[in-house]
């Protein structure tokens, strides 16, 4: 158990490493330097250099990324070549609201996928394939922003139930930061749950045909309860892992999603960054964005320890 | 007395092929019955339609019952038979290794086994009566917090005998359970099994195609194939003085008792589910068959003492 | 004989009808897609204007036509670029000795934290947006499951009977690769190249609908469904037609890819 938790931890550390080497080279080696690119073609070359001087850009590539990625592990983002302010903060605030419609999707797409999946297996021979798999494709086929722009047309436009966009803090209006958080939530985690709803059919359906489901259900367990008892945590294995992967996923469909919804989130910060030519900025936001995503990785193994006794290493 | 267990004209069927045709088989009190016969003869598929835990697709008919339950097993609902399975019916199944929940500690597997049908007043008596389960199949107390990866097979199937015995069932059905073990283990859990039922005065239905171990463990054997009984009676008078063809032969070729080296096989195959011969089932490997096998050949005996063969062997006193 | 699975042929009806769209659009569209008509601006759908005009009275149908295209190049493209690096590090992977195996697969392991869509991202800001940078950052992406997938099979045929006599008669590694592994990965190839086609739709979609794909004035599904966004209230069935036209491309792409895969090894479906 212990020792597992130091592999992975190493790995986690090591694959932070290598991809802030990735994000810092990516940005630094790019043709034209920062300072040119925040002050636009028209600026002198004195300021430009001003502003290199400034930001510390006329130092050594390698001292430029060990002051970033010292300022990153203490929590200083910088400051950015074109606003003049602090990075990290802003990061932060912008972190909170991507985080809500991340978990809001996750949450949307479990309660889908969870009832949905374990009925369709244990029904399985009354729900036709072919009908399970449109649907399942149909999740694929419909991206998240698609999903939004349809879910605006028919909640906001046609029934007028709910603002077809924005944001409010929870702690300013609590209602009105649901009703605003229904339409985003939906479009992230509708999509998703059609996909996780195959995975969770199929682990299930793996579940049912195991031989301790027969021992539960002659030890005297109904269908249902032994699935319960016995079941639920053995098929949680492969949908850990796929869950996993759509959180990565989620992470990246809100910022497209915050565009369609208006929402100030991080994607939103990004693509801001992006056309005000703040390097910098993009430069942290994608770290950040990356860090998100393998920390999930490295959660979704420990996950997987705390699921399956047969993992933890050094129990035999 | 009346018998524990009782079947009746059990018939199973998957779509439109016959598995399991018309047997008839009873356990007496504290009886310990073998069923013996190759693989395929039907005789896991009769233990699951008493227990009422068939696959999908396969249906059971016929009669059913079980002493201390006051209604027909057979078609019985989830509900109603819930109530039987674990309390007074309970099975040890062939594989070990994949029996028990692997994200479970063994302990409370086998105190769930209590708590399902509240035989016990609460958790901590189930505890209690799970370490003591645990030492009767000689196990220490420490095994209540082992997961069963942890476990040797041999160990998994004696776990499995415990929370088997839980809540000292009427009968219990044991499905081939050392086929998967070490031989050197064979004997212990056999051991444990009887002691276990005698010490409960529990039945025994025991199934397996290896006649030695119904010489140690049973009673009275039946003996299947084709998804038929063809052969009953006492272990002692079957397997000394065999009346079915397919009896004589299973004897000869397992070489209980004759110490020469060459071993007599029957010949052919025994043919997929559902294509086994009209009339008796064992003609087309069988010796002996004429034209009039091709009738079914009736039963001749007793309920618990006979066979169905037309051409059985001769009674002789073996030297 | 191999059974045609409703899969593979729903998959390639509809790939082929895009394809055969793109190839007219070439020569005939009902007007010029990017021909500015102010005259007809937001136009209903009508018999001069199937699916209506956009608000600059560009004819939607004609836009939605030379759109797929620009749908088809890049995930053609895409798929090229992730085909063309990743094969080969798959094929390399799984050849290699241990700790060079490790090496490859950890390091596509953690190329699998930087998902298309970010990657587009950066690429755009830093060469700027265009259709090229989003081809390229969109195959890039897909490189890490093109190599899994591929190691895989190319493991499976490694240990054939085949390529270990081939090894035992002193083969080189690359004869062998060429020989042996690559003509029995090619199923998987195909496989591969349709789902990474569908990813390289939406990516694009996405891209071009935040403004980081393909630039004005070429029509894409993408900016198309973007440019509707304002008129969600006044003519939905501006964002309505892009959007069916980019769920059934994906969809085409996905059926293709399922029904290839059990075409070629039934025991895979429902694996996933």
């Amino acid at each position: 158990m212990v020792l597992r938790l130091i592999e992975r931890t190493a790995v986690l550390l090591a694959s932070l490493a290598v991809s802030s080497v990735l994000v810092f080279a990516f940005m630094a080696i790019l043709p034209g330097d920062p300072a040119r690119v925040a002050l636009g073609v028209n600026a002198s070359d004195e300021a430009v250099a001003e502003l290199r001087r400034q930001f510390g850009l006329d130092r050594p590539l390698t001292t430029q990324y060990f002051e970033w990625l010292g300022g990153l592990v203490r929590g200083d983002f910088g400051t950015s070549y074109v606003s003049k302010a602090a990075i990290g903060p802003q990061i932060f605030d912008r972190f909170q609201v991507t985080l809500w419609l991340v978990v809001a999707g996750m949450v949307v797409a479990l309660v889908v996928a969870a009832p949905a999946g374990t009925v369709m297996a244990a029904r399985h021979r009354k729900v036709s394939g072919l009908a399970l798999s449109a649907v399942s494709q149909l999740g694929v086929a419909v991206p998240a922003f698609l999903a939004g722009i349809l879910l605006i047309m028919v909640f906001a436009v046609k029934l007028g139930w709910l603002p077809a966009n924005g944001w409010t803090p929870p702690a300013q209006d609590p209602a009105m930061f649901l009703k605003q958080l229904v339409m985003p939530a939906l479009s992230l985690g509708l999509v998703q749950g059609a996909v996780l709803t195959r995975y969770v059919r199929s682990a299930v359906l793996e579940v049912l045909r195991e031989d301790y489901l027969r021992t539960a259900r002659a030890k005297g367990l109904r269908p249902f309860p032994a699935l319960w008892r016995h079941g639920v945590r053995n098929a949680a294995v492969p949908v850990v892992t796929v869950l996993g992967l759509q959180l990565a996923t989620l992470l990246i469909g809100a910022v497209v999603v915050e565009r369609v919804f208006v929402i100030p989130g991080l994607g939103s910060l990004l693509l801001d960054g992006v056309s005000n030519r703040d390097l910098l900025l993009v430069q942290d936001v994608v770290m950040v964005l990356v860090i998100a995503v393998l920390l999930v990785n490295f959660l979704v193994d420990l996950l997987y320890v705390a699921l399956d006794p047969r993992l933890r290493v050094g129990s035999r | 007395m009346s018998d524990v267990l009782s079947v009746r004209g059990l018939t199973v069927t998957v779509r439109d092929k016959t598995l399991v045709s018309d047997v008839d088989l009873t356990v007496g009190p504290g009886e310990r019955v073998g069923l013996i016969g190759e693989s395929g003869s039907g005789k896991s598929l009769t233990a699951l339609s008493v227990l009422g835990l068939l696959p999908e697709d396969v249906v059971a008919a016929g009669s059913v019952q079980l002493t201390g339950v006051d209604h027909e097993l057979i078609g019985a609902d989830e509900r109603r038979m819930s109530r039987v399975r674990g309390r007074h019916l309970a099975m040890v199944f062939q594989e070990p290794m994949t029996a028990l929940n692997p994200t479970m500690r063994v302990g409370d597997q086998i105190a769930e086994a209590m708590l399902i049908h509240r035989t016990v007043p609460g958790r901590r008596a189930a505890r209690a009566a799970a370490v003591e389960l645990l030492g009767r199949v000689q196990l220490p107390r420490e095994t209540m917090r082992a997961y069963p990866h942890q476990l040797s097979g041999g160990q998994r199937q004696r776990i499995v005998l415990a929370l088997a015995l839980a809540n000292d069932p009427a009968l219990l059905i044991c499905d081939e359970p050392t086929t998967a073990l070490d031989v050197t283990v064979q004997a212990l859990v056999l051991d444990l099994i009887v002691k276990g039922v005698v010490a409960r005065s529990s039945a025994l239905l025991f199934i397996t195609h290896d006649l030695a171990v119904v010489a140690t463990v049973c009673e009275r054997v039946l003996v299947m194939y084709g998804g038929r009984v063809v052969e009953s009676g006492p272990v002692e008078e079957v397997f000394t003085r065999p009346r079915h063809r397919y009896t004589e032969g299973l004897l000869a070729a397992s070489d209980l008792e004759t110490n020469e080296r060459r071993l007599t096989t029957i010949p052919g195959n025994v043919p997929p589910a559902g294509q086994f011969p009209s009339g008796c089932v064992f003609r087309n490997r069988c010796r002996h068959a004429t034209d009039v096998c091709s009738t079914a050949p009736s039963w001749t005996g007793t309920a618990s003492t006979g066979f169905a063969c037309h051409h059985p062997a001769e009674v002789t006193t073996h030297a | 004989m191999r059974r045609l699975n409703p899969s593979l042929i729903a998959g390639g009806v509809i790939v082929g009808l895009i394809v055969v769209m793109a190839l007219v659009s070439f020569v005939w569209t009902p007007y010029d897609a990017t021909l500015v008509n102010p005259a007809v601006r937001l136009a209903k759908p009508s018999w001069e204007h199937w699916f209506g005009t956009d608000k600059f009275g560009r004819d939607v149908l004609s836009q939605i036509m030379v759109g797929s295209r620009t749908t088809l190049f890049v995930g053609v493209v895409a798929v090229g670029v992730a085909a063309v690096i990743g094969v080969p590090l798959g094929i390399l992977a799984a050849m290699s000795r241990r700790w060079a195996h490790e090496l490859i697969m950890r390091t596509n392991d953690l190329l699998l934290a930087f998902p298309a869509l970010l990657l587009a991202i950066m690429f755009g800001a830093v060469f700027g947006a265009s259709t090229l940078t989003a081809m390229i950052a969109i195959g890039i992406a897909s490189v890490p499951s093109f190599a899994r997938v591929i190691r895989s099979g190319a493991l499976q045929v490694m240990r054939t009977e085949y390529v270990l006599a081939a090894r035992a008669a002193g083969r080189q590694p690359f004869p062998i690769a060429v020989r042996h592994v690559l003509p029995n990965v090619t199923s998987l190839i195909t496989v591969q190249a349709s789902v990474s086609f569908a990813i390289a739709v939406l990516a694009e979609a996405a891209l071009s609908f935040l403004g980081y794909g393909t630039p004005p004035p070429t029509p894409s599904w993408g900016r198309m469904l973007q440019e509707s966004q304002e008129f969600l209230f006044s003519a939905p069935r501006l964002a309505i037609f892009p959007g069916v036209a980019i769920a059934i491309a994906v969809l085409g792409f996905n059926l293709l890819g399922d029904g290839l895969r059990d075409r070629f090894d039934p025991k895979l479906e429902d694996r996933r």
